[in-house]
């Protein structure tokens, strides 16, 4: 299964991949993953140099229906992993499942080699894998400064009693505030410190997120379609605090529809379709890959067509045509209306 | 002329009296858990009733001391929150909803049952129990004062002393409560439970919190109402009261912590006001006995809060102190 999305391609590790990193040469130097995964062969579940999220075997079942099958997926430590994969591919459902927010019918994934399983969402954001959601969640009543405050961990002022002593939380409220403030002018939020995030525009809610997020000093950080509904121009300084990101040594694994995006900052993308894994592989690897042009055009797009063909095809749908138009003639005949209308119609 | 100035005092001695101040601890609490947490619950007169009952059994039937059944009534709302709390409050809002709609109905129902005859005296209920309370206060509790154009018993104005003090600090409570990161994180809980969690909040605890806090407040509401009539009869705590409370909190601004209190001077203000006001028309005959008869009066009151309330919220629908940019966000 593995080696078969890959058939058209000779095994590609060893001089190929690494004529294609050659193409990000500058990029090398700053890509330490890129680096350690130019030797991976692009197979699916293949083992990586230095994983920090290890998934084996985890499968959800909504009903009838296998939402996520995944059964080995290793995801690089320090680098950008792309999730790409057409809707109801089950990426966000795999997000679901590895934060803690779903339960998956059966499975093992490890962060750092620590279980997850069974752990409850706010244990893992703890243990420092935070997400961001597909529909942005921003606390609209609170201020934006509020919103990144939340995100801090070990609150002192978060306890029931301890919040009823200021004091004993006024330091660390000054100095998460502080933090705060650097975050939101890296992401240009800093004028908008005392509005209600209610009222900042898709874009801006989606940079608040993400800042919120780095306020936990999280070690992976899962993007769940960053730049949906972004505009351009905010695009791309999204994408320049997603690199960021990595050059801070964080694993970032995020949700992607926008090829260019992905091709631009990912180090190794993965491919989902029907709630499988279907191929891996630098971004280069990925056009090229039949599965997935399968996948997203389905699997007869280009067969070819010939003539006799096309004059069935033609044929059967003119037959299926008048067929309609018969049943509808019948109908009118049926009612009150005089035939000579119907040449009107 | 002198009617209406009758009218005024005595709806204003019902802003000030024990009742009111019933209704101010009662919304309060749902301030915290609604309000502040976005919880539902329906139920808040259930938590009075524990407080107020806690009280009366524990001094009349049990022979204990007024402060250990002070002790208890707070207990016994503490393990009714937690009760409540620890199966719905994983699952969505409505589910805390439901629950505590129907326990409240269905303690009042106990209480007023004959098996429940022997603790509570069933539909009579339980009186002389605020003895020891009374003692207490620095002058008679027999005679009558004349304040602000009414007179007031030595014993009520004993019991709104104390409760108005149980109010503020309450809302001292609250108000660094609110201020402090615990008031942001549960204030980001009724924004969004999922995003909190994301940041590794406990989201479950907080609302439990949250939960048991505002059903100890409504526990002193019922305490001081208890011993304000000097009776706790399981009747006198409908459910009707817990959206009478919720009536009080929107009208003076939910999240604000003197909203609920505010909310609940006016509300008894009106009501009173309405009551009095309408029976010396009718007596006056300026409204005819035909339009109206002082039977009626009872009923229109809470027509007339009705209507005020349709008023506020088409033309003030942040109540009257909260912040209407916060709560148009809503509607975004």
């Amino acid at each position: 299964m593995p080696a078969d999305p890959m058939s058209p391609e000779p095994a590609p590790t060893g001089a190929h991949a690494a004529s294609l990193d050659r193409d990000a040469a500058d990029g090398a130097v700053r890509r330490p993953a890129r680096t350690a995964l130019q030797d991976v062969p692009w197979e699916v579940g293949v083992a990586k140099p230095d994983p920090a999220v290890v998934v084996d075997g985890v499968t959800r079942t909504f009903g009838g229906l296998t939402a996520v099958s995944v059964d080995h997926l290793e995801i690089q430590r320090g680098g950008i992993t792309g999730l790409i994969g057409p809707n109801g591919a089950g990426k966000t459902t795999l997000f679901n499942l590895l934060t803690g927010f779903d339960a998956p019918n059966r499975g093992t994934w490890t962060f750092d080699g620590r279980s997850l399983a069974g752990l409850a969402p706010h244990k893992v954001a703890r243990l420092g894998v935070v997400r961001t959601f597909q529909l942005t969640k921003a606390l609209s009543r609170l201020t934006v400064l509020q919103n990144m405050l939340l995100g801090a961990q070990g609150q002192k002022g978060e306890r029931f009693f301890g919040a009823l002593l200021p004091g004993a939380w006024r330091g660390q409220e000054r100095a998460n505030t502080d933090k705060a403030m650097e975050l939101l002018r890296r992401f240009k939020l800093d004028t908008k410190k005392d509005d209600f995030a209610g009222t900042l525009s898709g874009g801006q809610r989606k940079l608040l997120e993400m800042a919120r997020a780095l306020m936990s000093d999280p070690r992976v950080v899962m993007l769940d379609e960053p730049m949906a509904g972004v505009n351009p121009a905010l695009t791309q300084s999204l994408l320049g605090h997603v690199k960021d990101l990595r050059e801070q040594g964080m694993t970032v694994i995020f949700v992607e529809h926008d090829m260019d995006v992905v091709r631009d900052i990912s180090d190794w993308v993965v491919v989902m379709a029907a709630g499988r894994v279907i191929a891996e592989g630098p971004p280069e690897s990925i056009s090229q890959n039949q599965a997935v042009v399968d996948a997203y055009l389905g699997a007869h797009h280009d067969a070819p067509l010939t003539v006799e063909e096309e004059d069935r095809v033609l044929a059967q749908a003119e037959r299926e045509i008048a067929r309609e138009e018969h049943v509808a003639d019948g109908e009118i005949l049926s009612s009150d209306v005089p035939p000579e209308e119907r040449t009107d119609r | 002329m002198s009617e209406l100035i009758d009218a005024l005092a005595i709806a204003g001695k019902a802003a000030l009296g024990f009742q009111a101040i019933f209704f101010a601890l009662l919304a309060i609490g749902i301030n915290v858990q609604f309000g502040y947490t976005g919880l539902l619950n329906f139920g808040q007169i259930a938590f009075a009733m524990l407080g107020g009952f806690g009280i009366a059994i524990s001094v009349s039937k049990w022979g204990l001391d007024f402060w250990v059944g002070v002790a208890i009534g707070l207990a016994a709302a503490v393990v009714l929150a937690l009760l409540l709390g620890l199966p719905t409050l994983r699952l969505r809002a409505d589910y805390l909803a439901i629950v505590t709609i129907a326990t409240a109905e269905g303690l009042r129902l106990l209480f007023r049952s004959v098996s429940a005859t022997p603790v509570t005296n069933g539909t009579r209920g339980i009186s002389d129990f605020n003895g020891q309370f009374l003692e207490l206060a620095p002058w008679p509790t027999n005679e009558r004062y004349r304040l602000l154009g009414t007179s007031w018993s030595g014993g009520e104005l004993w019991v709104a002393l104390v409760g108005w003090l149980l109010v503020a600090l309450a809302c001292l409570l609250i108000w660094a409560l609110m201020r402090s990161p615990w008031g942001r994180v549960v204030r980001s809980i009724r924004e969004d439970e999922d995003a909190v969690r994301a940041l590794g909040k406990n989201v479950y605890v907080y609302k439990m919190q949250a939960l048991v806090f505002g059903g100890i407040l409504g526990a002193l509401g019922g305490m001081v109402y208890a011993v304000g009539t000097g009776s706790a009869i399981p009747d006198q705590y409908q459910n009707a009261n817990t959206f009478l409370a919720y009536a009080a909190l929107i009208l003076g601004g939910a999240a604000r912590v003197l909203g609920p209190v505010v909310g609940a001077m006016i509300l008894l203000f009106i009501l009173q006001f309405a009551d009095t006001g309408l029976r010396a028309l009718i007596d006056n005959g300026v409204i005819p006995e035909g339009l109206l008869t002082s039977t009626d009066v009872a009923q229109i009151r809470f027509v007339l809060v009705g209507l005020g309330l349709m008023l506020l919220l088409v033309f003030r629908p942040q109540g009257i102190f909260g912040d209407r940019r916060e709560v148009m966000l809503d509607a975004r």
